[in-house]
């Protein structure tokens, strides 16, 4: 594993994960630091026709609330963004988010790899992916993307893992920079944030 | 996987422009992309040569655009939008007509319109309701005349028409034939499919209610902006018109033509000519 060399030049963090993830994010989210300066961009696996209660669910302990963004919806600095239930959410070079109801990938509307690649291709080396615990191979593609474009790649560990198929998924495609426990995630975001300061 | 640059997305869009007069130069660019990218493994093909079968193939463009478009639709998307429909836009129409026209524009497969079709016959007004249904693809024009669908997507259909609180089964208005639910005919009887393109063709009629759900999502702002303009003029005074549950119409020039009658199912009002 290399160690990740931080600075403040990153534009945003996107993560993903399924199945046994609820409880990492909401820990993540519940202690990010105040005024977190990028944005944070999720792709959660969900029930693809349950189009409330999610967003809710996560806001209830995150520091910032959580939001599923409306096709073209502009990407803001420290705004913490979940893909909508039955929709692809893609980043446009603009900045600014475009919704999508194209056919399902790996079984998933919202899918991961869809979220990961365009964040990838927007963001390049200025991107921190995350991929936490899930039972499909979904991310995989979207952390290789990642990591081909310069970006920083980090996966919860599998051990800890409720459901370890997708960060396992995502070792075995590409090389990825860090392994942690979410505790750890929780540090880094607060290492990245002092960058900023 | 192949990746494909900007670059060449817009020669692709340009030479689609020039050659055949559809104009995708105003798309967003994430899911053309994606929508190109899954066309060259399909075909097996490189950019090159898929330029080359653009040009030099005519009839490759129906090909082309049938793979493009994004056909995946269900009946009775968001049961919570047939249900204000239903009860509220509706009623609302037929206070000041007793006869009126909805336009599908984007029909897809049709799931949509047949959806619109069922829940008017259940309300009794089957028969003073003309609708319109049209898309760029006239090869999902001929899928949507058929009003025939795998009965693999039955299942969801189902049960978004039950979240719907239909009077009926969706059973009752379709039968099994090898594999697939074959709608009655006689729903269609009062739909018109055409073929229409948002982008560069006029407004063809007035309408009372414009549904166009998940179909803008595939334009950039500059598009959308235009597209908007031609519902404004396409709809009556105070004529309603339908988006996707996460579209937004906001940072349009006309927006403030329209009101707002349901956020949570996004349907506007058209308040000022």
């Amino acid at each position: 594993m290399d160690k990740i060399n931080l600075n403040n030049s990153f534009k945003a963090v996107v993560i993903g994960g399924s199945a046994g993830s609820f409880q990492g994010i909401v820990k993540i989210l519940a202690q990010l630091p105040k005024g977190f300066p990028l944005p944070i961009i999720m792709a959660l696996h969900r029930l693809k026709h349950v189009r409330h209660g999610f967003v809710e669910a996560l806001s209830l302990k995150s520091v910032v609330p959580v939001t599923e963004p409306n096709d073209k919806e502009q990407i803001k600095k420290g705004g913490v963004y979940l893909a909508p239930a039955n929709y692809h959410m893609s980043v446009e070079l603009g900045n600014n988010f475009a919704l999508s109801t194209e056919e399902m990938v790996n079984n998933s509307r919202p899918a991961i790899d869809i979220t990961l690649s365009t964040c990838a291709y927007v963001y390049k080396d200025k991107l921190i992916g995350i991929l936490l615990s899930g039972a499909n191979r979904d991310g995989a593609l979207g952390m290789k993307h990642i990591k081909d474009r310069g970006g920083i790649t980090i996966v919860q560990d599998p051990a800890e893992c409720m459901i370890e198929t997708m960060p396992k998924a995502a070792l075995a495609m590409t090389k990825i920079d860090q392994v942690m426990r979410v505790d750890q995630i929780v540090e880094f975001f607060k290492d990245l944030d002092k960058q900023y300061r | 996987m192949q990746d494909i640059d900007i670059a060449d997305l817009k020669r692709i869009a340009e030479l689609i422009y020039q050659k055949h007069r559809y104009d995708f130069r105003n798309y967003a660019m994430s899911s053309f992309k994606r929508r190109v990218l899954r066309i060259i493994e399909l075909k097996k093909l490189t950019v090159d040569a898929l330029l080359k079968k653009l040009t030099e193939t005519p009839s490759f463009i129906n090909e082309f655009l049938d793979e493009l478009t994004v056909n995946v639709t269900e009946m009775f998307r968001d049961p919570g939008f047939w249900r204000i429909m239903r009860e509220e836009i509706i009623p609302a129409i037929l206070l000041n007509h007793k006869q009126f026209k909805i336009w599908h524009a984007g029909c897809s497969s049709g799931e949509e319109v047949l959806s619109m079709a069922i829940m008017l016959k259940e309300m009794g007004i089957w028969q003073d309701v003309q609708l319109f249904a049209t898309d760029l693809d006239t090869n999902i024009l001929e899928r949507a005349k058929t009003a025939t669908y795998s009965i693999k997507n039955m299942e969801l259909n189902e049960k978004n028409y039950i979240r719907f609180q239909g009077t009926s089964s969706l059973k009752n208005y379709y039968k099994e034939e090898n594999g697939n639910a074959v709608f009655h005919k006689d729903l269609l009887a009062n739909v018109t499919f055409r073929k229409h393109d948002l982008v560069l063709g006029d407004v063809f009629n007035k309408f009372d209610l414009i549904l166009c759900r998940n179909v803008m999502i595939y334009f950039n702002q500059t598009l959308q902006n235009e597209v908007l303009k031609k519902f404004h003029e396409g709809l009556f005074k105070y004529g309603y018109l339908a988006i996707g549950s996460k579209e937004s119409l906001i940072w349009c020039d006309y927006a403030n033509r329209f009101i707002v009658v349901n956020n949570e199912e996004k349907v506007y009002k058209k308040i000022k000519d």
